[in-house]
């Protein structure tokens, strides 16, 4: 349920939709319409993947199988209904996708899923970034449910006829210039609102910016690599709290929450000018401000460096009819070529190291975003990634201190008290 | 043989005899059999699901780890949890908040559509419409009407100079919205039923009320109201399972991350989004069932005090 995937939703509506029949939708896909010989692959994502053109391709060098895609639009919807048909041992599809954040959990029931190890992902692992085919793999190195398809990278999107109505630079080398550090970031966001008065704020909310402060400073989050909670004592948790509640008393926070109706209305009606953007978000902004906003962003490199937030991998559930085939899938989704055509089709930076170099990923940009340099600009982020260890119980207590910020933003409690309050539901949602 | 005829009856002669124009056994058998896939059907989708909760309750159950037997633990945790008692709050509250205007609404309601109207039928099946309407939709719609940026509710109050109400950040302006979206939906459904009930009131209690100049208001007092007891009883007792499992609407009514904590602070999660939120997002299987189990028994309380109030107003009459 990280903001990752939600981000990725095709449309809200769908999503609420689907949340409403959530009780019947549990499982019930039986539309295996095999005839003959036909072998109908199924593969559950949420939100866009990109992979379109890639099953056309698969279907053609293997006549007689058909590849259905259901998407999901909605993440935590998603991991609910994947979480209840693993645990079932029924209705999950041959191929399924699993965003970073939930990953550790589905390590819990790591029989549940085909051991790629036994497949010989071992001899070809350096085709993904080492802490990605890690985050896969359980403790004891012998078990990886998934292969990595792609990391979320950090970069900074803009929007220059706000920022030129501010009097501030719009080319994207001097605004990077603005802003090495998210203190100067938050300065520059004062001198915009200043100038801008109170329709218009410079960041969309403080949570977003803390979630990129948070997976840009730390090896650890919430929880250390032995799952034990270091909310209270880590201070990467701290430092990121207190820097995105500063900027929303700065007055510079346009307070929307992320993936609401309102915030999604925010990228269409101008309603802030700056947000911190993984690879996979550009889609996404690109879908909910328009057409009419086109040429309107652009991007630039974030305050502190490169940082993840983000990304995916695919796997294959043991109850799947059709493993041989569902592997060779997930083989060729998640090659070099794979990870490009994704890549091409929606702007999922790759996992894959070797691709960072090649011309293809290097020279690419992004017409919507005023061409900006995308390639660069998130191979740039990429390279200087760190890992992050995300716990099993990861979610549930980010979503206690994103509430809690929320409630520190909004003015409903103060920040000390939202603290306390993180801090002890952060407890209760760990057990 | 007179010893013999005054031998005292077997019990089975005695059930014969004690229950005249019974027919033979094949016939009782094929009694049950008809009236078993009621029992067959509860059995497999009311008896089961409920006592396998209470079994689940008894444990810590991970949704996809260890599982482990924790007796009556869940409970005694549940009763110094704090969320738990908020939301208990929280859906008591909106409730309340929903339900009571909405049965004095549907009672009036009910009242107008008993006149004579011109296109009569038309008015019945249109205070209809809103609970035909998809929940969903109406989830999401109401959310786009209560927004605080681009809200048409914040844009009408506007124009009397109120500022804009961030609907979803207090409890009273969260819970107000969330019963106005319930109202929408179930209005006009119980002024069918209270229609209906209304119909079989005599005319002549009507007519002689009027003959003694009775009003129309004094009429609705003394008569509608009085005769429309048991079916008020009646349409409550729905109301509360029905509003004591409130879910869609306030999940909705939080749209984006975190929706099913209804709010920064729970200020409008209700019992069953807490029950949810522990089984999937916390994967507290166990503890979520021990949850559920104290809804089901909130539930059947209330249930027996609107009994206990239907048989004190019965004595009073």
């Amino acid at each position: 349920m990280t903001l990752h995937t939600r981000a990725r939703r095709t449309a809200a509506a769908a999503g609420l939709l689907l949340l409403a029949a959530a009780g019947l939708a549990g499982c019930g896909d039986d539309a295996d319409g095999a005839s003959g010989s036909d072998t109908t692959l199924r593969v559950s994502v949420f939100g866009n993947f990109g992979y379109e053109d890639l099953y056309k391709q698969f279907e053609r060098d293997h006549p007689g199988v058909k590849i259905v895609e259901t998407s999901e639009g909605d993440l935590g919807q998603y991991n609910t209904q994947l979480t209840q048909k693993i645990a079932a041992g029924s209705g999950a599809g041959d191929v399924v996708a699993i965003e970073e954040g939930q990953v550790v959990n589905f390590l819990q029931s790591a029989d549940k899923f085909v051991n790629f190890q036994e497949h010989g992902s071992n001899d070809h692992k350096d085709q993904w970034l080492d802490w990605k085919y890690a985050q896969a793999t359980t403790a004891d190195g012998k078990d990886t449910i998934g292969l990595g398809t792609d990391v979320g990278g950090l970069a900074m999107c803009y929007r220059k006829d706000l920022f030129e109505q501010a009097g501030l630079p719009t080319d994207r080398e001097q605004v990077a210039a603005l802003w090495p550090t998210w203190d100067a970031f938050t300065q520059v966001g004062e001198q915009f609102q200043d100038a801008m008065g109170d329709d218009v704020h410079f960041i969309d909310s403080a949570t977003n910016t803390y979630n990129s402060i948070l997976m840009q400073t730390a090896d650890e989050t919430y929880f250390d690599h032995d799952n034990k909670l270091i909310i209270d004592s880590n201070p990467a948790v701290q430092n990121a709290w207190d820097t995105a509640l500063a900027m929303s008393d700065a007055g510079i926070s346009a307070k929307l929450k992320s993936f609401s109706n309102e915030w999604n209305a925010g990228f269409k009606n101008g309603a802030f000018a700056t947000i911190a953007c993984p690879a996979w978000m550009t889609s996404y902004i690109e879908e909910q401000a328009g057409d009419e906003n086109a040429g309107k962003w652009d991007i630039t490199t974030v305050p502190g460096g490169g940082g993840n937030w983000g990304g995916s991998f695919l796997a294959v559930p043991t109850v799947s009819k059709h493993q041989d085939l569902a592997l060779e899938l997930v083989d060729f989704l998640t090659s070099a070529d794979g990870q490009m055509g994704a890549f091409e089709a929606v702007g999922n930076l790759p996992s894959n190291p070797t691709l960072y170099d090649t011309p293809a990923l290097k020279d690419a940009t992004n017409e919507y975003f005023s061409d900006a340099p995308i390639g660069q600009l998130f191979v740039a982020g990429a390279s200087s990634l760190k890992p992050v260890y995300l716990g099993a119980k990861n979610q549930p207590v980010r979503d206690a201190v994103e509430n809690a910020m929320r409630s520190a933003e909004n003015g409903e409690k103060s920040s000390s008290e939202a603290w306390d309050t993180a801090v002890s539901d952060a407890e209760a949602a760990a057990g | 043989m007179a010893t013999l005829t005054s031998t005292p009856a077997t019990p089975a002669q005695r059930r014969r005899r004690a229950r005249p124009g019974r027919g033979p056994r094949g016939e009782q058998v094929a009694g049950y059999a008809f009236i078993s896939p009621f029992f067959l059907v509860f059995a497999v989708f009311g008896l089961f699901p409920l006592l396998f909760t209470f079994w689940v309750s008894l444990h810590d159950w991970s949704l996809l780890g260890d599982r482990s037997w924790s007796g009556l633990g869940n409970y005694s945790k549940l009763l110094g949890d704090d969320h738990f008692w908020n939301a208990l709050r929280n859906t008591l509250g909106i409730f309340v908040l929903a339900t009571v205007p909405q049965l004095l609404l549907s009672l009036v309601l009910a009242q107008l559509l008993n006149q004579r109207l011109r296109a009569r039928t038309l008015w019945r099946m249109g205070v209809l419409l809103p609970n035909i309407t998809s929940i969903a939709a109406v989830g999401i719609i109401f959310t786009l009407l209560f927004a605080r940026d681009f809200g048409l509710v914040n844009w009408l109050l506007g124009h009397v100079g109120v500022e804009p109400i961030a609907w979803q950040q207090h409890r009273w302006s969260s819970w107000l919205a969330i019963s106005v979206m319930v109202d929408w939906r179930w209005t006009g459904y119980n002024a069918l039923i209270f229609l209906a009930a209304l119909q079989a009131v005599p005319r002549e209690l009507y007519d002689a009320a009027s003959i003694d100049g009775a009003g129309p208001v004094q009429q609705f007092r003394h008569i509608t109201v009085p005769m429309l007891r048991p079916t008020i009883v009646f349409v409550t007792l729905v109301a509360t399972i029905g509003g004591m499992q409130l879910f869609t609407e306030p999940l909705l009514f939080n749209s984006g991350a975190n929706a099913i904590t209804g709010g920064t602070t729970r200020q409008f999660q209700t019992l069953t989004m807490y029950v949810y939120e522990q089984a999937f997002t916390g994967q507290e299987f166990g503890y979520a069932s021990s949850v559920a189990w104290v809804m089901f028994i909130v539930i059947a309380l209330i249930g027996a005090l609107n009994a206990l109030l239907l048989r004190r107003l019965r004595g009073v009459q």
